[in-house]
């Protein structure tokens, strides 16, 4: 026979386990009502950061005329990430190659796979300006599209060192991989097994015209034609 | 009579009739002092005086087709026949030329210029040839000049040349601008030039867009050929004379 006390104590403690599931639902369900604020929460934010305001990016075209670099000023939305930054500039510098009546013709959608940042050297004063290597990792697309020779082959490289150190000074030396992969040549002509300066100052031609699909800088081809391009190349073999 | 008695006698005997046959000492003038002669150093067995040689490297061939020009024709049968007409005239004004190719055959970039290192040229040229821009691109090494030393870097021997190589594509220039040739010049990086131990030039042509001065001409046009290739020989004839070895 039960005894009344076991039978209060079964009770009560049948009671007390009742109360303690209702506790843990309730926990639980205020702890998904919080990770789903949360979560609602999130894009808002980083639509927030990822978005500023437009900024005046300079891109230099080529003109394969007179072997020159003609520099355009854009306004492009960049995102705080400087890598996304480099990507935006990068592809805005590629739609300028595609856009109809372009110096430097290339037919190709994508041209940049992805690109990353190196340090270089630390600054003496430590004050963070130090100086970086972007590894540029162009599309087997760009590769394909690119016109074979010295020139045009030459430009294009320039062209994305000159872009790349005009918007983001701390890249200094650029080195070059195609689809991932390092690669003797772009298309039979530039060399690609080296790292390439890309801190000196261009002397390049700077268009009126803001939009570089307008046709309007394009250079007569007649007489004596010098480069105006004042951009060296490297003076050292880095890489190597 | 003992045997040294018999040679005393006779060293005697020979003594007193000299004495008898030289003539009486006569008074010398003083002589004026005269410049001594070096007598021209004979130059060793087998070493010849250097010559004035250019090397013409035309670039490509083999699975290697370079550029695709248009309508079936490729960079490296472009550049193998400029380089042949080049040779061709070159040598119509005396001048000595080696080819690093004469057919249509892979060769490595370092066989070029091993090639030409090996022929200690004057002057180098490497002959290349594009669908894009106009007239002709000459192209020096990017390298930074160096002091030409015994033992060069493989991979960075022009830069002990690189300032007599712009002296040279500066005498090209010179003479294409004489033909009326649109020239743009500049600085690349391509193989195998950074390893060529001579004045080294790239030269890339491209075809002739019309203008005031020129007219339109296709890259593989013979006539606009002929007149790069004489003006580039002019060049190196011109070179020739200022050469020193």
């Amino acid at each position: 026979m039960i005894s009344r006390f076991q039978k209060f104590l079964f009770f009560a403690m049948l009671v007390a386990c009742v109360g303690m599931a209702a506790f843990l639902i309730r926990l639980r369900n205020r702890a998904q009502d919080r990770l789903a604020a949360q979560a609602a929460a999130a894009p808002a934010e980083m639509a927030e950061t990822a978005t500023s305001a437009q900024k005046t990016v300079t891109l230099y075209v080529p003109n394969d005329l007179d072997d020159s670099l003609i520099a355009f000023d854009r306004n492009l939305s960049l995102p705080e990430d400087r890598n996304a930054q480099a990507r935006v500039i990068l592809a805005a510098l590629v739609e300028a190659y595609r856009a109809p009546g372009s110096t430097h013709p290339m037919n190709v959608a994508s041209g940049i796979n992805e690109l990353y940042f190196l340090p270089v050297r630390q600054a003496k004063d430590g004050a963070g300006n130090a100086e970086q290597m972007a590894v540029v990792d162009l599309s087997g697309a760009l590769a394909a599209a690119q016109p074979s020779g010295i020139e045009p082959e030459t430009l294009t490289l320039l062209s994305i060192m000159a872009t790349l150190h005009a918007n983001l000074p701390a890249v200094t030396q650029v080195h070059f991989l195609v689809d991932g992969q390092q690669r003797e040549t772009l298309a039979g002509h530039a060399d690609l097994t080296r790292t390439y300066l890309a801190g000196d100052e261009p002397n390049f031609q700077r268009s009126a015209s803001i939009d570089p699909q307008e046709p309007g800088a394009r250079p007569s081809a007649l007489g004596r034609e010098l480069p105006a391009s004042g951009f060296q190349l490297p003076a050292s073999r880095g890489g190597r | 009579m003992r045997w040294t008695e018999i040679v005393g006698t006779l060293m005697f005997a020979t003594m007193a009739a000299g004495a008898q046959q030289s003539p009486p000492p006569v008074r010398q003038l003083p002589q004026l002092p005269t410049v001594p002669t070096i007598p021209a150093p004979a130059p060793p067995p087998g070493v010849q005086p250097p010559r004035f040689l250019v090397v013409i490297d035309a670039a490509h061939g083999g699975n290697d087709i370079g550029a695709r020009i248009g309508d079936g024709i490729q960079e490296k049968d472009v550049t193998l026949g400029l380089a042949g007409r080049l040779r061709s005239t070159l040598r119509a004004r005396g001048v000595d030329v080696v080819m690093t190719r004469t057919a249509d055959l892979n060769l490595a970039a370092a066989n070029r210029a091993e090639d030409a290192n090996h022929a200690q040229a004057s002057a180098c040229l490497t002959i290349h040839a594009t669908a894009t821009g106009s007239g002709v691109h000459l192209y020096t090494s990017s390298l930074t000049p160096a002091a030409n030393e015994r033992f060069l870097a493989w991979g960075t021997a022009q830069a002990a040349y690189v300032t007599q190589s712009m002296k040279l594509e500066s005498e090209i220039d010179t003479a294409l601008a004489h033909a009326a040739i649109p020239v743009t010049l500049g600085k690349a990086s391509v193989a195998p030039m950074d390893s060529i131990a001579c004045p080294e030039v790239a030269v890339e042509l491209a075809p002739l867009v019309g203008g005031h001065v020129t007219s339109t001409k296709a890259l593989t046009d013979v006539s606009y050929q002929k007149t790069v290739v004489d003006a580039v020989a002019a060049a190196l004839d011109q070179w020739r004379s200022d050469w020193k070895p």
